[in-house]
């Protein structure tokens, strides 16, 4: 190895201060925080029981599955806005096929993949097919889905209760893939949908770490037309990243309809946003070509943690969503801590 | 506003307009300018003329303001000026219109000339105003345009006139031209020419940077050429001949930093007849037309040209970069065939190392090793799946001949330096084992030491059989490291000559679009 070579590597800063300004560190430091503050404001030791980490990883278990998805897309250079309303249709759909039609669950589940992973397809086609910029593209898309999720349930929620044609209500019984969703195990330490969620972390972590595709998007994220000079099929690899988002949404909205035994048009509302937020938080570049699954891990982590935190400390919704505004600007800004 | 380009000067004043002396100016650690004297007179065509990289466009943004930190003194009618930004330039008379226009778009033509200076009326623009004004200026120029129509709904040409329009309304004597006509026809050409003789009529100065011969001897009445940096002389038009000129401009002698060895010229590799290439679409003006070359195994061939000339263009629409938007018939080894994506070039043994390796070589933000077999996935992978190790070792066996400076190969190609990121897009193209390598600019941006060693890696792989195509716009590179040369001029080639054949004169000729007949 030559003089300036080596020089330049002394010039490094070496040791803790280069694991802490990693990625992978800097977003550690966030999620460690937030556990500190948790560990101060335990809310008269609430915050040192089991069953408050449990429903911590329950509620933010689909947020953290939207931004799985919402990673693939982010790291090809994209955005993906629908995955909210493609969430609520699934939800619609999933409740429709299993409580109404009884349709059973090997079906059913395979068929709202189905649905998710088309409207994927058709923001992604919009996209790569037609340069239609992915802001434009998939905010299309979040209206569309959006009307079609009220379309097909008709403005309603649909849930166990079934409207008679005489005004009174039949109750059915919800059905089983619900409950075996939203059940526990571990004897009752775990929920299932977190489970799922990790499942979703695993399928994700190995497709973008150890398949040509997970490559493909970080090439076409990091410079596009580098990339389709290298003989990357830039538009097949961005089509299968919203596809994988629609997919992913389309599992949030499963374990949605499950968790609240309904279906409900008006769900995920904004979840896009706290998907991003997620990424962001974990330190993966809005520009593309940077970033990773671990840190959507570590991201979804300390927004759900964070948002336990504040809740069992009883602050109101008002002053939670004002401090989570602010921590997302304070975690952004420590990420830049010790870069040129 | 109207009157003070009205006055007509018949003849030179003694005093110039633009008095430049002892300008110069360094980038880092290399002088683009070193010592150069430029006056501009009244009413007066002054074309500056040199090679690429010989420190025209420097000298000219020196003078439009764009840079401030030079040595030397501008004189502005006898008064020394300092300009501190193109706004000061702007204010003192000094107006360029750029080879790519800087006119808004989306906006009316009014609006466009008015841009940044709007004529108001109780502080608020007037459009009445701006639209009596620009039509009183579009008749002076003789220009049929409509001053509400949106910049981008009226043709390039008519665009260029606007902006002169632009100059004129603010008061501009000095009138900078970079390559105006590089995107005109034949007739816009006409129109732009008798303007300009308007101009000098009205005592304007012009400063006129070109690449083509016809145009100098055509318009220009004082030449000025610059070559590496340096002044090298300055004349009336009259008094500088063709050939002279070229001289000035070419004028150094070659040294012998080039390790070329010629190798034993194998079968035909590649051959393109009536090839076309049409980067904005069908309808457009094509970049190459009608080209027609061939390269054999184990030759360099260099293709000389000037800006404009279409060869990177030909090369990228060789390896597939501008899908269906080629015609032409291409042979590699014998077979016809035709690229519309690059990956089905990079299957048949094809390599482009493209000019710009940040714009469009390389994936900043990933690591040498991501980067290095980026080109080369499908083969590395197992049915889809990556291999961390194997890319790892591919890449350190691909990488050794080159001799990259890196503390590691995991580390982001951001934080390499130009010479070795350039290595980087080399493994790149080398790991696929490409049979034809196509080589746009490949030292460009480089250190001296970097350079040789990219020359003697094209020995390497031609002694290994592959074939080159190599684009440079240096001249010493293009003379020593071909073994033939094929001289390009606005999308056609004018001249195809044999290595001893070739001369900077010959080569320099045939790029400003004199076609030159094999054997000559």
């Amino acid at each position: 190895m030559s003089l300036i070579a080596k020089k330049e590597y002394l010039l490094k800063p070496s040791g803790t201060w280069k694991i802490l300004t990693s990625p992978v560190g800097r977003a550690l430091v966030a999620l460690i925080l937030v556990f500190v503050l948790g560990l101060v404001f335990h809310a008269e030791g609430a915050f040192f029981k089991v069953g408050t980490h449990r429903d911590a990883l329950r509620q933010t278990s689909v947020f953290g599955i939207l931004a799985c998805g919402m990673s693939l897309v982010i790291i090809a250079g994209g955005i993906d806005l629908a995955v909210g309303s493609v969430l609520a249709l699934v939800a619609v759909c999933f409740s429709l096929m299993c409580i109404r039609w009884g349709w059973p669950a090997w079906f059913s589940i395979p068929a709202c993949l189905v649905i998710g992973a088309s409207c994927g397809w058709i923001s992604g086609f919009l996209t790569a097919r037609f340069r239609i910029q992915p802001f434009i593209s998939t905010l299309a898309m979040m209206v569309f889905a959006r009307g079609l999720a009220k379309t097909v349930s008709g403005g309603m929620k649909i849930s166990t209760a079934v409207k008679n044609p005489d005004g009174t209500y039949t109750y059915v019984d919800v059905p089983g893939i619900f409950r075996a969703i939203d059940s526990r195990i571990f004897w009752g330490n775990l929920t299932v949908v977190t489970l799922i969620f990790l499942g979703c972390i695993l399928a994700t972590w190995v497709a973008l770490a150890r398949h040509k595709w997970g490559r493909q998007l970080y090439a076409l994220g990091g410079n596009e037309e580098a990339a389709r000079l290298s003989g990357v099929p830039v538009r097949r690899a961005k089509i299968m990243a919203y596809m994988a988002a629609g997919l992913l949404a389309a599992i949030a909205g499963i374990c949605q309809a499950a968790q609240e035994q309904q279906g409900d048009p008006e769900a995920g509302m904004g979840y896009e946003l706290t998907a991003i937020a997620i990424v962001v938080i974990g330190g993966t570049n809005l520009m593309g070509g940077r970033g990773g699954i671990g840190l959507t891990l570590i991201g979804t982590l300390t927004i759900g943690y964070l948002e336990k935190i504040l809740s069992i400390n009883a602050v109101p919704e008002a002053s939670r969503l004002m401090l989570t505004g602010v921590i997302i600007i304070m975690a952004v800004l420590m990420q830049r801590v010790g870069k040129k | 506003m109207t009157e003070s380009y009205g006055k007509v000067y018949t003849e030179n004043s003694l005093n110039p307009l633009v008095r430049m002396k002892g300008i110069s100016k360094r980038f880092g650690g290399t002088w683009a300018l070193r010592n150069v004297d430029f006056q501009i007179f009244h009413g007066e065509v002054h074309v500056l003329a040199g090679e690429n990289g010989a420190g025209k466009s420097t000298l000219v943004k020196i003078l439009a303001g764009v840079y401030s930190d030079f040595e030397g003194v501008i004189e502005i009618n006898g008064v020394p000026v300092r300009f501190d930004s193109p706004l000061d330039a702007c204010d003192m008379g000094v107006a360029v219109i750029h080879q790519e226009l800087s006119l808004v778009p989306s906006m009316s033509v009014a609006d466009n000339i008015f841009l940044g200076r709007p004529l108001t009326r109780h502080g608020f623009v007037s459009d009445q105003r701006q639209k009596a004004e620009t039509k009183n200026v579009l008749d002076q120029l003789g220009l049929l345009v409509d001053a509400d129509c949106a910049i981008d709904q009226i043709p390039i040409a008519l665009q260029q006139m606007v902006e002169i329009a632009k100059a004129l309304v603010r008061n501009a004597r000095i009138i900078i031209m970079d390559e105006p006509t590089s995107a005109l026809s034949a007739p816009e050409v006409e129109r732009l020419f008798s303007l300009i003789v308007d101009l000098k009529k009205n005592g304007c100065g012009i400063v006129y940077i070109t690449h083509k011969m016809e145009e100098i001897e055509r318009i220009a009445d004082r030449i000025t050429v610059l070559r590496d940096g340096f002044f090298v002389g300055s004349a009336p038009a009259k008094d500088l001949p063709g050939p002279q000129l070229i001289k000035w401009m070419v004028g150094r002698e070659i040294d012998q930093q080039f390790p070329r060895h010629q190798t034993r010229r194998g079968e035909e590799r590649l051959r393109i007849e009536q090839f076309s290439v049409f980067p904005a679409g069908l309808q457009a003006r094509p970049a190459v037309e009608g080209v027609s070359l061939s390269v054999h195994a184990g030759e360099i061939l260099g293709i000389g040209g000037l800006q404009g000339s279409g060869s990177s263009e030909l090369l990228m629409g060789l390896f597939g970069g501008y899908g269906n938007n080629i015609r032409g018939r291409i042979f590699l080894n014998g077979n016809p065939v035709l690229f519309h994506s690059p990956d089905q070039a990079i299957q048949k043994g094809l390599a482009l190392l493209t000019n710009d390796r940040k714009a469009t070589g390389l994936v900043l933000p990933l690591s040498i090793i991501a980067n290095t077999v980026l080109a080369d996935l499908p083969r590395l992978c197992s049915g889809g799946w990556r291999l961390p190790s194997r890319e790892c070792r591919a890449a350190a066996k691909v990488m050794k001949p080159l001799n990259l400076q890196a503390s590691s190969l995991a580390m982001e190609v951001n934080e390499l330096s130009g010479g070795n990121q350039q290595k980087v897009v080399i493994a790149k193209w080398l790991q696929t084992e490409p049979t034809l390598l196509l080589l746009d600019e490949p030292t460009r941006g480089i250190d001296v030491g970097a350079k040789r060693e990219i020359y003697h890696l094209m020995n390497e792989w031609t002694a290994q059989g592959i074939a080159i195509i190599l684009i440079t716009s240096e001249m010493p590179e293009l003379l020593a490291m071909s073994d033939r040369i094929v001289v390009m001029h606005r999308g056609r080639v004018t001249a195809e000559l044999a290595q001893n054949r070739a001369t900077p004169d010959l080569v320099l000729e045939a790029a400003m679009g004199r076609k030159i007949e094999a054997g000559v």
